[in-house]
């Protein structure tokens, strides 16, 4: 079947509203979630759920968090990192502090934790912009890391400064083995990437996205900034601080405040410059290629014969992100995702472009 | 007291520093409204580079002398900071003019992990070492004023010299000559600028050079007494609360804020550490430019923002 | 000569488009504004009063403070004296969202529309004031939301209608050429449907055929929806055409106010456009 849209006509305003008006698109994606759900686990090994697909459904799902702040909101974040610790370490405490917790209540109320800390360091936002802002935000990065590593309430007066967490399970399916982590992370990020879609489509984003391109034109037309700045960090927190949640309980197990170092900042906000700013699917595309990148680098001089060591790999990996960063924002500031749906509007016309 | 006193040199020696770092933010802020994160990654490179090459310089051409292997690798580090502002104001900043501060905030971004792993792979990864002869034994001053004197480190002092003497000398090239003035005029107004016959690409290689050679300078210094590490890099994330508080515009703002910073950043580990349980250097200075952010966006000397409609 | 033809034609087809409309009561009345930035007088003591569902255009030259007074109206600027007065409630410090939320919306000098929205999106905007659902609700976007989403676009579907852009609908605004993207910032202004219109040079740089849309535009929605409108225009043809009265400013200073035809045979007003002594 070609990618046609020709003799499909829209005769309400819903079948014009919904996310996919393509049918093939819809079949696409359908697609999709069928390989994810199904084969996936079925045909999976353990390297490529532990190392690739693990990791790479978790910082999507940070990076939909952060690209709903930077992308749709214009407010930049070079904190992420930070609100991804206080969600874990939140969650954390909700687990070891209050008996049968279950995995999904300390995971929201991790994500709600995130969100009142957000909020608090989104204040600024409403007084001071772009680069100022990123400051205060960095101010959150530096505090959380000194408050995870020299309070000792928040780990649970470990010793170590590293915290643990065992015997996950969701109504009493345990999530120990890969697949089932997997699973469960695929399931969690389907519908945070459902509901974050809805929320950009509908007037909540519209507010965001007023304030991004001309915020004292959003006002005049009534739009309040105080709510939808705060709104675009409380959203953009929580989800970040459930991704937090699932990195430190389902990726790592046990971790240590590094976990959530600047680096990841800077890690998740590369991937939302790559993936493509103010576009839900180029998160998944900057996740997918900043996970995958590094091991491509690291498996192909092998297979060549020319083996690199990690140093000159990862020196080579901050060059590429570095120049690809830079290349993007001049080049196409959409990102991946711009290019996918340039591909796509290619493909319409495809053979016949006139 | 004595010990209150050492406290504050100290601070006042290592603020001095940071305001070293914070004239190249504000001298690239100025002249292209740029705000370079990349600050931290030029230290680095510029270390790492004068650290490799007064090893190489002397290796090549077979002779031993710790004063010309040093003045050449400062020459050619500085060649190299040039080359580099050219490749920078080429490839980036003359495609992205005229875009928002915040693009181009992640633009520098881009810049500063590219330097990283460019630095790392041609200079290597290891801890290097940078002999300019700063002098390493402790001093004891003012001891007839003190019971026991002031113990300070001369090193900290002639590093805080030559941030000083440097400073000036910047502020000076800024008011009082035709590039300096040429360069406030771009400042204020790309456009304008450009319209009178300022070129406005040489004036951008000038500035990303001005601040390559403090960028030089300061990595000399830090590198000197921390050596020539992967963490120099981070220097830069505690100069961005000092050009906040000093007001991103202002070149005694970064001295001020530098200084405020240093002693605050000092005295506060010293007399409040011990409440919060300790190490809280590393966030002190962001929650008291944050605290200012609030009350005075534009920082003690900066230009007020006045938004149009 | 061609510009003052123009709105002329435009007067033809409604003859009775001054007499017909019931000028009200006076809902908008500015008293002594005053305001300045640091030091420089931006308007001195200034005012003038909107009546309901007339015309009202504010003239000058070039930095006279035509857009500051929109500015000070919709609460975008803050004067420093003066009292404002709408529905005959004085108004305290307003931030603009509470303007919109009484009624006034507006149009900039220089294009302020959403640039990363598609025309759907960007005139959707206009309708915030009006949508109800919440957070979760858009989150869920099932029921309620779906249904308000889906109500307002009708709506916005009538104001895209009434300004001839359906076939542009889907496209972002960045695309556009300039005088659709002023008829799009018009849409997003009239799609909160206000009672207080003010444009900002809505005809500025547009060619005949365009300026001959909006003027149209402009009374259609005047005639129509009983709009109050406060208009700022270059053109003096479109301006002493269309307006029930006209305000002078020049310097900051009120110096004329009347019907259009007081105002052009106003000494001081015949002096300011044509530069002679100050």
């Amino acid at each position: 079947m070609l990618y046609r849209e020709n003799g499909q006509f829209k005769t309400s305003y819903a079948a014009d509203q919904q996310i996919f008006p393509i049918a093939q698109d819809r079949l696409a994606i359908g697609l999709l979630l069928l390989v994810a759900f199904v084969v996936m686990p079925m045909a999976g090994s353990e390297y490529l759920f532990r190392a690739v697909l693990i990791p790479f459904l978790i910082l999507a799902l940070a990076a939909l968090g952060l690209n709903i702040l930077v992308g749709y909101c214009g407010q930049i974040s070079l904190g992420t990192g930070a609100f991804m610790a206080v969600g874990a370490y939140a969650a954390y405490n909700f687990m070891v502090r209050i008996d049968g917790m279950p995995l999904i209540g300390a995971m929201l109320l991790g994500g709600l934790t995130a969100t009142v800390v957000g909020v608090l360091f989104g204040v600024p936002s409403l007084r001071i912009k772009g680069l100022y802002l990123a400051v205060a935000t960095l101010a959150a990065q530096f505090f959380t890391d000194w408050a995870f590593l020299r309070i000792s309430w928040f780990t649970n007066n470990s010793t170590s400064g590293s915290v643990s967490v065992a015997g996950l399970n969701v109504f009493g399916l345990p999530i120990e083995s890969p697949v089932a982590k997997y699973l469960f992370c695929l399931t969690v990020v389907c519908v945070f990437a459902l509901a974050a879609k809805n929320l950009t489509r509908t007037a909540t984003g519209r507010q965001w996205m007023a304030i991004r391109d001309m915020d004292v034109a959003a006002a005049v037309i009534g739009i309040r900034p105080v709510y939808a700045k705060l709104t675009a960090f409380a959203v953009s927190s929580f989800i970040v601080g459930v991704a937090g949640v699932l990195w430190a309980f389902v990726h790592l197990g046990a971790w240590e405040p590094a976990a959530f170092s600047i680096d990841r900042s800077f890690q998740l906000l590369f991937m939302v410059i790559i993936g493509g700013l103010g576009s839900i699917m180029g998160a998944f595309f900057g996740a997918a290629f900043i996970v995958v990148l590094p091991i491509i680098l690291d498996q192909v001089p092998h297979l060549l014969g020319i083996p690199l060591s990690t140093a000159t790999t990862s020196h080579l990996v901050h060059m590429i992100f570095g120049a690809l960063i830079v290349f993007f924002l001049i080049a196409e500031p959409h990102g991946l995702a711009k290019l996918w749906s340039i591909g796509k509007q290619k493909l319409r016309l495809w053979p016949f472009p006139h | 007291m004595g010990f209150f006193l050492e406290t504050l040199f100290g601070g006042l020696m290592a603020g001095m520093l940071y305001s070293l770092i914070a004239l190249g933010f504000v001298l690239i802020y100025k002249a292209s409204g740029v705000f370079n994160f990349a600050q931290g990654a030029m230290v680095l490179f510029a270390a790492l580079a004068m650290a490799r090459f007064a090893e190489w310089i002397p290796k090549w051409l077979g002779f031993d002398n710790l004063i010309l292997a040093n003045l050449l690798a400062f020459g050619v580090a500085m060649a190299l900071m040039v080359v580099l502002a050219w490749v920078i104001e080429r490839l980036c900043l003359s495609k992205l003019v005229n875009q928002e501060g915040i693009t181009l905030l992640m633009a520098t971004l881009g810049i500063s992990y590219f330097l990283d792993g460019l630095g790392q792979t041609l200079f290597g990864n290891d801890i290097y070492s940078i002999n300019v002869g700063m002098p390493k034994e402790p001093a004891m001053i003012l001891e007839g004023t003190f019971q026991g004197g002031l113990l300070i480190s001369k090193e900290d002092l002639v590093a805080a010299l030559i941030a000083a003497g440097l400073v000036l000398a910047l502020a000076l090239f800024f008011q009082k000559t035709t590039t300096g003035r040429a360069l406030r005029a771009v400042a204020d107004d790309h456009q304008a600028a450009q319209s009178i016959g300022i070129p406005l690409n040489r004036i951008w290689v000038i500035v990303w050079s001005v601040a390559g050679f403090a960028a030089l300078v300061a990595g000399i210094i830090w590198g000197s007494k921390l050596g020539v590490q992967f963490s120099l890099s981070l220097v830069a994330l505690k100069a961005l609360p000092v050009v906040i508080l000093g007001g991103l515009t202002s070149v005694p703002g970064a001295i001020l804020g530098g200084l405020i910073i240093g002693v605050g950043e000092k005295l506060s580990e010293i007399y409040l550490g011990s409440f919060f349980g300790g190490g809280i250097e590393i966030w002190f200075a962001y929650v008291l430019a944050l605290g200012f952010l609030l009350v005075r966006p534009q920082g003690l000397f900066g230009e007020k923002i006045i938004d149009r409609v | 000569m061609m510009m003052n033809d123009m709105p002329q034609a435009v007067q033809a087809q409604e003859p009775t488009q001054v007499s017909g409309r019931r000028i009200g009561d006076v809902v908008l009345d500015l008293q002594n504004i005053s305001l300045s930035f640091g030091g420089v007088k931006a308007l001195t003591n200034i005012s003038f009063d909107v009546r309901e569902h007339e015309i009202r255009s504010i003239i000058g030259p070039n930095g006279a403070g035509k857009s500051s007074m929109l500015n000070v109206i919709n609460g975008v600027y803050h004067p420093q004296e003066g009292r404002i007065l709408f529905r005959g409630e004085e108004r305290r410090r307003m931030e603009p969202h509470m303007a919109a939320a009484q009624g006034i919306a507006r149009t900039f000098q220089n294009i302020a529309l959403f640039k990363g929205m598609s025309v759907l999106d960007n005139i959707m905007t206009g309708r915030n004031l009006k949508m109800k659902c919440g957070l979760l609700a858009h989150a869920l976007y099932w029921g309620r939301a779906q249904k308000e989403e889906i109500a307002h676009r009708v709506k916005v579907e009538e104001v895209i209608d009434f300004l001839e852009i359906q076939d542009i609908r889907k496209t972002p605004v960045g695309a556009l050429p300039y005088g659709l993207q002023k008829r799009v910032e018009l849409g997003r202004a009239l799609a909160a449907e206000p009672n207080l219109l003010l444009l900002d040079e809505p005809m500025a740089g547009m060619n005949v055929e365009e300026k001959q849309d909006m003027c149209r535009f402009i009374l259609d929605v005047n005639d129509q929806f009983g709009t109050t409108i406060v208009l700022i225009e270059h053109d003096m043809g479109v301006v002493m055409d269309i307006s029930d009265r006209v305000v002078v400013l020049d310097y900051g200073k009120k110096i004329g106010d009347g019907v259009p035809d007081e105002v052009r045979a106003n000494e001081d007003v015949i002096r300011a456009y044509l530069g002679t002594s100050h």
